[in-house]
């Protein structure tokens, strides 16, 4: 099989078994477990053929660009293939045991349907495509938000449809005005031309902003702490890692590659709001008395990382490429596996009020361990990915000079640390109650093995860097 | 070209409006209504956009309508469960199957 006949693979396979998987009155959960798996062996061969050339492109059907659909993958495209591969079949692993019937069947399909947008979204060429797979994953997202049926959950997806819906169309707005300035979507022609154009600033714009209430980015993150927080584990765990990432890949390659990095303001527009959600949202964390919602609000002071080393990267280049990418693929691996464990002792308590958490750590050693491991990596202690990713994020700080980033990334970890230590010390703590259910063990495995997978990118930097590759 | 540009004024305009009503509305409806009449207004966008002879943006747009359909259906079904128990399936809304 030739390179780039895995590009349509990618999309295809798991759209197909979403689909069966909706269809078939049975089976669920061996179908989620193989097609995730066989996702995996597509995500790894990508890497492989990377590896020798660099770059794969692959037209749909022989038609070339103007009509056809062109679909590329670079070294950012495989990294983060590579990293929701990865998480996909432990979460399946963790679904097949959490759910049954009915609800395992529209998870399983659901959540391949979400996986093959979230593919196609990472290797789209060109604009139009780009906002057609971020609609198949807000929609399978939003399905999967509601799978729990209740009302606060019902209520919380509307919000999350209203808000995803507004931010495509914003974006698809944004894209008219690039088609009628340039007469074409594809990503490789529009390269560098954004700034020059007619109308191309508030093209720009309109982008943006549907981009960042998107991904939910501080001040924009209101739909998310509720859907986040209501939703089951490994719906929880899917929209937290995956979801809230792809708008935010497509930002970047909005503005690093058909903007060139444009603007000094909008570097510094992008380093405020990602400073102000990482100080906002980690305060509200540290407040939080769910645990989901201190997860959820977790999420969104980590996505201000990301948008601080998105904003240095025209300045400081390849260190802070590398954070981005580095705190990104961290971040997944640690939030799937703390919502999944936070999930374990909800389950186990009943509810997920922090000061009722039992002395979980006897009867849930793993999912003790999955919380602090991942705490490790969100707090940026080494040796985790998430600590590699802020050491580059504060070299990329330090080499341009912006000392104000550098205060703020110490103190963003300090308030993790108190926000995680204070889920510990729930965990760790309290009183012993000995009636309570015991869980499949695959659930306590999948969220260990997620947490550990994020502080063993701390010893995976380099070959991911290489990876990786240049600033695009 | 007059007539396109009156029409790519209308559809920045449709898109205001319907943005404003998102924002002020209360009813979970009426917000959906909003966010109808917004795809329509970009959809307008482009349609304005594209010269005589090309058929690019008119396909673009039938798979937007798809795409806003769906999003419809969906937020219809959430608005209907918010509402209270529909006719047929309520009672296996999320349950597990038993």
């Amino acid at each position: 099989m030739s390179a780039s006949s895995l590009l349509p693979l990618l999309v295809l396979w798991p759209l197909a078994g979403g689909l069966l998987g909706l269809l078939l009155p049975r089976g669920a959960g061996p179908l989620l477990l193989g097609v995730s798996t066989g996702n995996l062996a597509l995500a790894v061969a990508l890497v492989d053929a990377l590896a020798g050339a660099g770059k794969v492109a692959h037209s749909v059907g022989g038609w070339s660009t103007p009509l056809g659909i062109a679909l590329r993958a670079d070294g950012l495209s495989a990294v983060l293939i590579l990293v929701a591969g990865a998480v996909a079949p432990l979460l399946a692993l963790y679904a097949s045991a959490a759910y049954a019937g009915r609800e395992l069947r529209y998870f399983a399909g659901l959540f391949l349907l979400f996986l093959g947008a979230l593919n196609g979204l990472f290797i789209a060429g060109d604009l139009f495509n780009l906002y057609v797979t971020l609609e198949l994953l807000g929609l399978s997202a939003v399905a999967l938000a509601a799978l729990g049926g209740g009302a606060a959950a019902l209520a919380a997806s509307l919000r999350y449809l209203l808000a995803t819906i507004t931010g495509s169309l914003a974006y698809l707005l944004g894209v008219a005005l690039l088609y009628r300035a340039t007469g074409t979507l594809d990503l490789l022609q529009l390269s560098g031309q954004g700034p020059a154009l007619p109308g191309g600033a508030v093209a720009f714009a309109l982008m943006v902003a549907g981009l960042l209430l998107k991904a939910a980015v501080f001040p924009l993150h209101f739909w998310l702490p509720p859907a986040h927080a209501n939703a089951s584990p490994p719906v929880s765990a899917a929209l937290s890692a995956l979801a809230v990432k792809a708008p935010l890949y497509l930002l970047l390659r909005l503005w690093l590659s058909t903007y060139d990095g444009a603007w000094p303001l909008v570097a510094e527009l992008l380093a405020a709001i990602g400073a102000a959600g990482v100080l906002w949202c980690s305060l509200q964390a540290v407040l939080q008395r769910r645990a989901k919602l201190l997860v959820a609000y977790s999420t969104v002071a980590q996505l201000g990382y990301l948008l601080l080393a998105l904003a240095l990267v025209p300045a400081a280049g390849a260190a802070a490429y590398g954070a981005f990418t580095l705190l990104l693929v961290s971040h997944v691996l640690a939030k799937a596996g703390l919502f999944l464990a936070v999930g374990n002792l909800a389950r186990r308590a009943g509810h997920d009020r922090l000061d009722g958490f039992e002395r979980v750590v006897q009867h849930l050693p793993l999912s003790a361990s999955a919380i602090a491991l991942a705490g490790v990596s969100l707090m940026g202690m080494p040796p985790s990915g998430g600590f590699n990713g802020k050491w580059l994020l504060l070299q990329a700080a330090i080499a341009t000079g912006d000392w104000w980033l550098v205060a703020v990334i110490l103190v963003g970890g300090l308030l993790a640390a108190v926000y995680i230590f204070k889920l510990i010390e729930h965990t760790f703590g309290g009183s012993d109650r000995p009636d309570a259910t015991a869980l499949p063990r695959r659930m306590e495995w999948a969220a260990l093995t997620l947490a550990a997978s994020a502080v063993g990118v701390g010893f995976l930097g380099q070959p991911l860097l290489r990876l990786l590759g240049g600033v695009p | 070209m007059t007539g396109q540009a009156c029409y790519a004024v209308l559809g920045a305009l449709l898109f205001c409006l319907s943005f404003h009503a998102l924002i002020i509305a209360v009813h979970p409806l009426r917000r959906l209504l909003a966010v109808n009449v917004m795809g329509s207004s970009v959809f307008l966008v482009f349609i304005a956009g594209a010269g005589p002879r090309d058929p690019l943006p008119q396909a673009l747009v039938i798979t937007g309508i798809v795409v806003a359909v769906a999003a419809t259906a969906l937020g219809l079904n959430l608005l209907l469960r918010l509402a209270g128990p529909a006719e047929d399936d309520r009672p296996s809304a999320g349950q597990d199957g038993s």
